[in-house]
């Protein structure tokens, strides 16, 4: 990519105003109405600059995520960062999408690969692949920066969007996924939003080995709502695991028979765990914000801000 | 090679059942090595098949329509008097013996892939006959093959300790390979280099080569 790109989005102008941001997380699932979602986001609001809306996360088949994305700022006013995963779309489909989203205004894309499609609900769908996760940046790139499609087609309008990448400080080896990043963000990335971490020096680590790429950082964190959630995120995600002591804390709160009264306890073991955690990101790093993926857990964005901020 | 497996032997009955006479052919070379069409799975597959079987051949490499000529021609009689042929090679051989004895082929093998062989039982893919070899680039480790999502500008976020999360982490992550081979040979500027966009119609255009 030639010259920097204008921060056209909201959550690109606070990183670029140097304020530490928070992004927070929607998924619409397999439904039709968006009631859940359009809940979260108003919930959410106070306390995120932007929320991402996941795209068919671990290849389930959910409700296609630019609709949300948009309907989300139409009626909510909080800004969305559309994911978009290259496994369900070649690159008319991803071109036809980014497209819409311009006219939609969408001000942020997420390009990432996405979960494979046996990991998912349909597992005997055929991956798409067309263009791998890179070269949709640099799809993107083309798009936004030279108006024109990847052949050199001319597009009719703007397309003023931010692109943002994921990355994973949990991968082993780390130096490969560092390259990638690297590879990325000369392809034209604004902005890059992390796995979930919760390890602070691998976290720390991270930030320190793409420090060089000077781009924007949000470290992803997750609060755990229950066991379940951690439960099935320590075994099914990958490249994550939840830390023992982590997990044993919410184990004990699961004990308690009332589901209300678990809930302050839930919310404990998470405001223990997540506040010094976002605490010492925010003091000793660089990283731009955080995004926190409380999917559907918006109850503990407001003690964790009033603690951590 | 193309490393093919048998279908399970209820299929293949069942796709004979209709049939009174089957002539079964075999393949002398990649079969033979997959042990799925050699001298020993016809004959044993015509013994399976019984009162059904016309006649049985093993080709020298059925996928060549040359040496199917030649090795068919003892068995002209045996195959024009079958209602069908069970073909135990790949699919480019289950093809040309249809071309050559214009009748019904009933596929006994499934065609896996292009892969190298460690030795008998453990078979691999190697190659997706992408047209666009860069081999060269990659530290001898094909992307496009060995990748589940043949990634040009891999790993993805799917890779944990340089293994795969399709297949729940037993294959090997194969740009964790490629990072690996690159490294050694001082050679990580091609890792980092960006790879653009496939041109797919060269591929979908591409079902001859003729010259």
């Amino acid at each position: 990519m030639g010259k920097k790109r204008p921060a056209y989005s909201n959550l690109m102008k606070e990183i670029e105003a140097g304020r530490f941001v928070l992004t927070g997380e929607l998924e619409p699932e397999k439904t039709t109405g968006l009631e859940e979602v359009l809940a979260s986001a108003r919930a959410m609001k106070p306390y995120v600059v932007a929320a991402n809306v996941t795209d068919n996360p671990l290849a389930m088949a959910f409700m296609n995520s630019l609709v949300p994305s948009y309907i989300v700022q139409r009626d909510v006013g909080l800004e969305t960062v559309y994911q978009m995963v290259i496994r369900d779309r070649n690159r008319l489909a991803l071109t036809s999408d980014v497209l819409a989203a311009a006219h939609l205004g969408i001000k942020n894309i997420l390009a990432i690969s996405g979960d494979h499609t046996v990991l998912g609900d349909n597992k005997g769908g055929l991956p798409v692949y067309d263009l791998d996760s890179a070269q949709f940046v640099y799809l993107l790139h083309k798009m936004i920066d030279e108006g024109t499609d990847l052949e050199g087609n001319e597009i009719h309008g703007e397309v003023p969007i931010n692109v943002a990448i994921a990355a994973n400080p949990n991968a082993n080896p780390l130096e490969p996924e560092i390259l990638k990043v690297g590879r990325k963000v000369k392809l034209g990335t604004d902005f890059i939003q992390t796995q979930t971490m919760f390890d602070i020096d691998l976290t720390k680590e991270f930030l320190k080995e793409t420090e060089k790429f000077n781009c924007p950082t949000l470290v992803g964190v997750f609060p755990l709502k229950s066991f379940g959630i951690a439960d099935f995120f320590d075994k099914y995600i990958p490249g994550v695991s939840v830390p023992k002591d982590l997990l044993d804390s919410l184990r004990k709160c699961k004990e308690e028979p009332d589901k209300e009264k678990r809930k302050p306890l839930y919310d404990e073991v998470n405001m223990e765990f997540f506040a010094p955690f976002i605490k010492e990101i925010r003091k000793t790093t660089k990283a731009a914000g955080v995004h926190v993926m409380a999917v559907l857990y918006e109850r503990i964005l407001e003690p964790l801000l009033a603690e951590t901020m | 090679m193309i490393i093919t497996k048998q279908k399970p032997l209820e299929k293949i009955m069942e796709m004979a059942e209709p049939y009174e006479k089957i002539f079964v052919v075999g393949c002398g070379k990649c079969a033979t090595v997959c042990q799925t069409g050699g001298e020993q799975e016809v004959a044993a597959m015509a013994e399976k098949l019984s009162d059904k079987i016309s006649g049985f051949a093993v080709v020298e490499e059925p996928c060549d329509l040359r040496l199917t000529r030649r090795d068919l021609r003892s068995s002209k009689e045996a195959i024009a008097g079958s209602d069908a042929v069970l073909v135990m090679n790949c699919g480019a051989g289950v093809q040309t013996i249809a071309d050559h004895t214009g009748k019904i082929v009933l596929p006994a093998l499934e065609t896996m892939f292009i892969g190298s062989t460690e030795r008998i039982g453990r078979f691999f893919e190697r190659c997706r006959a992408c047209q666009d070899c860069i081999l060269d680039e990659t530290g001898g480790v094909c992307p496009v093959a060995r990748c589940p999502k043949s990634l040009l500008n891999g790993p993805c976020g799917g890779q944990v300790e340089g293994k795969c999360e399709v297949g729940e982490y037993k294959d090997d992550c194969a740009w964790i390979l490629i990072w690996k081979k690159l490294t050694e040979q001082d050679r990580l500027d091609l890792f980092m280099k960006f790879r653009p966009p496939r041109d797919n119609s060269k591929k979908v255009l591409t079902t001859e080569l003729i010259f």
